[in-house]
């Protein structure tokens, strides 16, 4: 979890995912009970979960949630705090967490420590992890990426992805550089073969928690030729001599410099040039977990909003009963649930093995904009307050802005829904 | 012992919803609010899957008495590590009367039909705060009770209970069969992992109805009227003891 985000690929950093490890009895992670059982207020206790009908969830699902719902308020939120202010979150201590209760990995197969549950299972997981009171930050499973399954080999599987699935290992992604963020294809770094290595030159930017990673998921030229041809993903250790961190405005978004390290060739995922392709085949999953998270932290706004504006007192009323201000809520609420019902009808579509990239895209953008729109208003109700640091309106307004940035900016994915209505100039 | 633990897992509505009572005053209101499982009888489950790990015990059931969602709770523990559940339905009117009177005596027909060795509760729900039902089972089973247990100990054919009461801790030992009723530190409750919450759908739960355990639910209780606590007043403060002693008069209070 980044918490001072500046942009991060934390969306790009959402697919490596690789750790093989057969699983083995762990010790069940315990949780306190606190004392005032009782007297306690949890953040959002407003929504309740319950099945109902659900279009997508069943009682797995939302046992699923529950439990990591009571993990998200104990182990993490009651942190948070303290992790803004240092500008740094144990990253390790966190995915082993969550690795041990077996939320990493859940789509991820079996013999890779992972659940081999479907896309659904993935995506309640998403929504809960919105819970996590550091507004677009959700990525205590920081580097959750999708492994391009099938491919990479069974030795890199164990030594990557089972790790990572049982949270021992924290991974990075090494995709954006200063000089190519959305134009992924002009990225610059080498990976020139020597006899049975590679020789990576180069440098990248925005990788989430690339100060604490072990190993790098990293996006290289490893040809000549057309840019979408020439490029391959590497598991790259982080503790490789030449490999330069250097962290940057106290978050743990690094900026990684690459100086002549030297890589064993098997360390490719796949096959050699199919890099830019197996990114691709990754989108659809990366935006819906996007949506996924985001809708969960506007609720838990816009619900914070309406509890505080219903006690703060402004010409004698509660700002609440100013009907500008229980009229926009309602606004805002309204959009959620449209948004919402975007999400599970790409989501129920997907499952059913339809491609789904126009709408996953729309609700990315739709995502990305909204969450703008629900931080300024509500913002703007919380007057002088939602100004200070320690509340999670001005967090959210602050990290929520990312996802128009990340994870394919609004504008990238405004061409590609332009392409699927053919009003693209044509060339 | 090598036998079987009957766990009662209540489900009561979530320890962080802020309660509101029906404008009937009949009762709070329980349509669309969140619920889960009584935090003490997560602690009851967590002890009793415990003992089945240091394999002082066979197998954990999980027991709740309440309508169809009961079945949540106790699935909740079986994610947790019990072996299978009974859901003994109550619905409508007679669950909104279901007491500790009436649930002492599902669990004492269920641990003779069980053949239980050990009966494990929560020593209070958190919606009644009765703290009742583990004492009054104990009592129709004539067995001894260890309640309010912070911590349980083999002790060949005995139990080692530490009781947490007013004065401090109780140490007692007791026979088994028995009741026990758990307090807050007699340990934490593990997460449920996915896995196990996975694995918890192939876990059977048997349904049956208090008829069927030859059971009377009639309750000898009637509630009158639910209503909120009176509202907190403003306090006000006074800067020195005299002016603390004058508005005490003033109010009446001395």
């Amino acid at each position: 979890m980044a918490l001072h985000c500046g942009p991060q690929t934390w969306l790009q950093s959402y697919r490596l995912l690789s750790r093989a490890r057969l699983p083995r009895y762990s010790p069940a992670p315990v949780r306190p009970l606190s004392e005032q059982a009782s007297g306690k207020a949890a953040p959002s206790a407003g929504a309740s979960e319950t099945l109902g009908d659900h279009l997508i969830y069943t009682h797995e699902h939302l046992a699923l949630k529950e439990s990591l719902r009571k993990i998200i308020d104990t182990e993490i939120n009651p942190h948070v705090d303290q992790w803004e202010a240092e500008g740094i979150f144990p990253a390790h201590h966190v995915f082993k967490v969550l690795g041990s209760a077996g939320f990493l990995g859940v789509n991820k197969p079996v013999e890779y420590g992972g659940l081999g549950l479907d896309f659904s299972y993935s995506m309640a997981v998403a929504e809960e992890l919105g819970h996590i009171r550091c507004g677009g930050c959700p990525w205590p499973s920081g580097c959750k990426r999708t492994w391009p399954r099938p491919f990479g080999s069974e030795a890199l599987k164990q030594e990557f992805l089972l790790p990572s699935i049982m949270g021992d290992k924290v991974a990075c992604l090494g995709v954006s550089e200063t000089g190519a963020g959305s134009d992924v294809s002009s990225i610059k770094t080498k990976a020139v073969r020597r006899g049975d290595d590679y020789v990576i030159n180069g440098g990248k930017m925005w990788t989430t928690n690339g100060t604490q990673a072990d190993w790098m998921c990293l996006l290289a030229n490893t040809s000549e030729g057309p840019s979408h041809k020439n490029k391959s993903l590497i598991c790259l250790p982080m503790n490789l001599p030449g490999t330069i961190k250097i962290g940057m405005w106290s978050s743990d978004t690094a900026e990684v410099f690459f100086d002549d390290v030297r890589v064993p060739c098997s360390h490719v995922i796949g096959q050699e040039g199919m890099g830019f392709t197996y990114q691709m085949l990754q989108f659809q999953e990366e935006r819906l977990w996007a949506v996924a998270n985001i809708m969960t932290t506007m609720e838990a706004v816009i619900q914070e909003t309406i509890q505080y504006t219903s006690q703060r007192k402004i010409f004698s009323r509660p700002v609440l009963s100013h009907q500008a201000v229980h009229f926009r809520l309602a606004e805002l609420s309204t959009e959620v649930e449209l948004l919402r019902s975007l999400f599970y009808r790409a989501v129920v579509l997907f499952l059913k093995g339809n491609d789904v990239t126009k709408l996953a895209s729309m609700a990315k953008l739709k995502g990305g904009r909204l969450a703008r729109e629900v931080a300024d208003s509500c913002l703007q109700f919380w007057g002088g307050m939602g100004y200070t640091s320690d509340v999670l309106v001005s967090r959210f307004y602050r990290d929520a802005r990312l996802m128009s940035i990340g994870g394919g900016a609004d504008e990238v994915m405004l061409g590609i829904i332009c392409k699927y209505m053919d009003t693209l100039p044509k060339k | 012992m090598t036998g079987r633990v009957l766990v009662g897992v209540k489900r009561v509505i979530d320890y962080a919803v802020k309660i509101r009572v029906k404008p009937d005053q009949s009762g709070v209101v329980t349509d669309g609010v969140k619920h889960s499982m009584n935090p003490f009888c997560e602690i009851a489950v967590e002890e009793a899957v415990k003992m089945k790990e240091k394999k002082l015990i066979k197998e954990v059931v999980a027991v709740s008495c309440g309508p169809q969602q009961a079945q949540e709770t106790i699935r909740t523990a079986l994610a947790m590590g019990a072996d299978r559940g009974i859901h003994v339905e109550v619905t409508g009117k007679d669950y909104e009367n279901l007491g500790p009177l009436q649930v002492a005596k599902i669990f004492a027909a269920l641990a003779k039909k069980e053949e239980a060795q050990l009966v494990i509760l929560g020593k209070q729900a958190i919606d009644d705060d009765c703290n009742q039902t583990g004492q009054m089972t104990a009592a129709l089973l004539d067995w001894p009770q260890g309640t309010f247990a912070s911590e349980v100990t083999m002790e060949g054919d005995k139990l080692k209970v530490v009781r947490e009461i007013d004065g401090g801790l109780e140490t007692i030992k007791i026979n088994i069969p028995a009741v026990l009723t758990a307090d807050l530190r007699l340990n934490t409750p593990r997460y449920a992992t996915l896995p196990n919450i996975m694995k918890a759908k192939k876990k059977k739960i048997a349904n049956m109805k208090p008829a069927d355990l030859s059971v009377d639910i009639v309750s000898r209780l009637e509630v009158l009227k639910v209503e909120e606590p009176p509202q907190r007043e403003a306090g006000m403060k006074v800067e020195t003891v005299e002016d603390l002693v004058a508005k005490l008069k003033e109010g009446g209070t001395i």
